[in-house]
């Protein structure tokens, strides 16, 4: 059988339905084999975007994405999706062409050493130089993608392996000698948890990204309601709780909820699971929690003690260690702390200054969220993804989808196309900014081409708002290359011109109506240019450098 | 902190890149990397020296063990033979030639070369014995010099193997 044949074959063998990518001469062996098949293929725009996309239908679905390109530049392109994947542990298969075997290193057209250049952004990677490693190949990127702490693999086929001719065996199991990921915590360390929980007076659950990777949401719940804990998260845990929840108070970090970031500051327990204290989630990390001993739960061993010292280190899966360590747990009223947390509740709401007849990016996220709280909602980065992180309440895991770690302009509007690809009867809102979209608004040729009815939610307000508001907070209003003036652009011809549905919104009471047009078109991608105030900030915020609890906020 | 760690890795290409690659990105200090085959073909050892704090030391163990070629990992800073080789070529008169060959045998080189006006040493041992040795040697004009990295095993009969 010849080997491009093999590798489609092997795919579906893997339960791959749709594969993101663009051909070229060095993969194009493939696409030929992917003409016979069942696998539906995306043509993208950019490989960027291919590979952004399959990161969305991943996170969204659960299930590895899977992105094509070819050679050199098409392998090159795909570098920022990789690192963005790999930051936020997304478990995604990437397949490059690469030059024949015989051309590797002479230079030859198209030849990129894309092995070389996503070592270190891949959890793994491949050169097949023999056609008969090629099928193992792919069931090893399969099981080392989506086992332990999940990641993109690339596999680099040269040309020549793929017109190989070759058997067709495909091995039921992976047997690694170097790749042996811990599920199960240990019971020692789990009853020593247990004792600490039992023992503490004001605890708190961090969950970070590693609860929604696990599926350990349900859980998560569990836990924090047996003992009782409030629940925080990080910007990548959004969903590991439904944030409507009375013990979930929400987001922490830079930009995170006031009393949230006041709550974990001044607990003695943190129960953390699934994160690796970035320090976006932190901030000054020897001022975090001063009173707080830490019980850690990760599936990846160097997470625990990287960025700060644990009290108690337990290595292995969420879902499993978190249904342990629940055994353990009798329910133990602790009337102080929630009253003191409670207060805090009321006393800093999340808010914003309402002005007559003045459109706030704010206001248009609360009615993306009051007209449909079930939807998908991606982010691109920066202003847009801190409001969207504030201001929408998810409800479920796999529901907030945004470029935490890498922090990736452009990444929101693909990964929304993907996560529409898996779930087309869902709403997909991709909340963005005006400079973010630009970095892939050619993907609108692709949801026009396929049908795919992203809606696009751009909070314009003509500025790299977030680099904006730190040159006006901290390097004195010098607005340096920070202004996109375009004015006189138009984001809704731009659509048209694509094929789409645009729109364009300047006032508040215009919100509603054009949010519900838009979320009643279900065969086109649409487009709202919501014209927001230009020098709205993000608040609450914690400068660099501060402690979680010095924040700086607005008078409203 | 010094430490001088085992890794046993699958005897591939590439995986030298990629334990390199790690030691730049993570920013890992290697004071000196010798790799070879060991008693079964699969598989290849290298010997890393490496220095920082405690906590880099533990992360540059915790990162290697992710990488999927690394097969397992020993600490051999303690109790163990350590062992380096060097080549010296050494500026030698005739009438300083005499005096350096005793040297050497004290140190318990070989002489391997020997020109009208140098001589090449071969000594192996520990890193202190090398480091005198190439002290003493300084005196009379080191020309070229080369050292191997450390290699190690721990003493008794604990073993840095698989099991199958």
């Amino acid at each position: 059988m010849r080997a491009a044949d093999a590798l489609v074959k092997a795919l579906e063998m893997e339960g791959v339905k749709h594969v993101f990518g663009i051909p070229g001469g060095a993969i194009i062996e493939v696409y030929d084999a992917l003409y016979d098949s069942d696998i539906v293929h995306i043509l993208t725009r950019h490989e960027q975007a291919a590979v952004h996309a399959a990161d969305g239908y991943a996170r969204a679905s659960g299930k590895t994405g899977v992105a094509f390109a070819t050679s050199g530049p098409g392998a090159t392109n795909t570098v920022t999706g990789i690192a963005t994947a790999y930051m936020d542990s997304s478990p995604i298969v990437v397949m490059t062409g690469q030059v024949p075997r015989s051309f590797i290193g002479n230079d030859a057209f198209q030849e990129a050493d894309i092995t070389g250049i996503t070592m270190p952004i891949t959890k793994h990677n491949y050169l097949v130089t023999d056609p008969s490693t090629l099928l193992p190949t792919v069931k090893e990127a399969f099981y080392i993608a989506s086992t332990g702490r999940p990641g993109p693999v690339l596999i680099d086929l040269p040309k020549d392996i793929t017109t190989a001719d070759i058997e067709f065996k495909y091995p039921k199991k992976v047997e690694l000698r170097g790749y042996k990921p811990k599920t199960k915590g240990h019971p020692r360390q789990i009853k020593r948890a247990a004792e600490l929980i039992m023992k503490s007076e004001r605890p708190i659950i961090l969950a970070g990204g590693g609860v929604i990777l696990s599926n350990a949401s349900e859980e998560l719940v569990k836990l924090a309601e047996t003992i009782p804990a409030f629940v925080v998260t990080t910007l990548m845990g959004k969903g590991a709780i439904p944030e409507t929840h009375p013990l979930s108070l929400g987001f922490i970090g830079m930009h995170g909820l006031k009393y949230a970031n006041y709550a974990i500051m001044d607990s003695d327990l943190i129960i953390a699971v699934g994160t690796r204290f970035s320090d976006r989630t932190t901030s000054k990390v020897s001022s975090f929690a001063p009173n707080a001993k830490i019980i850690h739960i990760d599936v990846d061993p160097a997470e625990i003690g990287k960025n700060i010292d644990v009290d108690v280190p337990i290595v292995g899966d969420a879902k499993q260690v978190l249904s342990s360590l629940i055994k353990y747990i009798k329910y133990k009223q602790r009337k102080e702390w929630q009253d003191k947390v409670e207060r805090w509740r009321k006393e800093y709401p999340l808010r914003y200054k309402k002005e007559e007849g003045k459109l706030k990016p704010q206001y248009v996220i609360e009615k993306i969220y009051e007209l449909k709280p079930d939807a998908i909602v991606t982010t691109e980065v920066g202003q847009n993804q801190m409001w969207a992180a504030q201001y929408f309440k998810v409800k479920y895991p796999r529901q907030f989808i945004s470029s935490g770690g890498l922090g990736t302009m452009g990444f929101g509007f693909p990964a929304a196309m993907g996560a529409q690809v898996a779930f087309p009867e869902k709403t997909v809102v991709d909340i963005a900014g005006d400079g973010s979209f630009l970095m892939n608004i050619q993907e609108l040729a692709t949801c026009v081409d396929y049908r795919i009815p992203v809606k696009v939610c751009i909070l314009n307000n003509m500025f790299l708002g977030m680099v904006r508001q730190w040159q006006e907070l901290f390097y004195d209003e010098r607005y340096s290359a920070t202004c996109l003036r375009y004015k006189e652009m138009s984001f809704e011809k731009i659509a048209e011109g694509f094929g789409a549905v645009g729109m364009t919104v300047e006032k508040p009471s215009e919100v509603e109506d054009a949010l519900k047009e838009a979320f009643e078109i279900n065969d086109l991608p649409v487009v709202i240019d919501f014209r927001v105030e230009r020098l709205e900030n993000v608040y609450p915020m914690v400068p660099v450098g501060a402690a979680l609890n010095e924040i700086l906020d607005e008078e409203v | 902190m010094r430490c001088t760690i085992a890794v046993l890795v699958e005897n591939k290409p590439g995986v030298l890149a990629r334990v390199a690659s790690l030691f730049r990105r993570r920013g890992f200090n290697i004071e000196s990397l010798a790799v070879g085959t060991t008693e079964r073909d699969d598989i290849s050892r290298m010997t890393i020296v490496v220095s920082g704090d405690e906590r880099t030391i533990e992360q540059v163990m915790k990162q290697l063990n992710k990488l999927v070629e690394v097969i397992k990992i020993s600490d051999l800073s303690h109790n163990s033979v350590e062992r380096e080789l060097a080549l010296v070529k050494v500026a030698a008169t005739t009438a300083n030639r005499g005096e350096i060959i005793e040297i050497a045998n004290i140190f318990r080189a070989r002489i391997v070369d020997v020109a009208r006006d140098s001589l090449v040493i071969e000594i192996t041992g520990d890193e202190d014995k090398i480091n005198a040795f190439v002290d003493l040697m300084r005196n009379y004009g080191i020309k070229e010099m080369v050292r191997t990295g450390k290699i190690a095993m721990a003493r008794g009969s604990k073993v840095t193997q698989i099991s199958d």
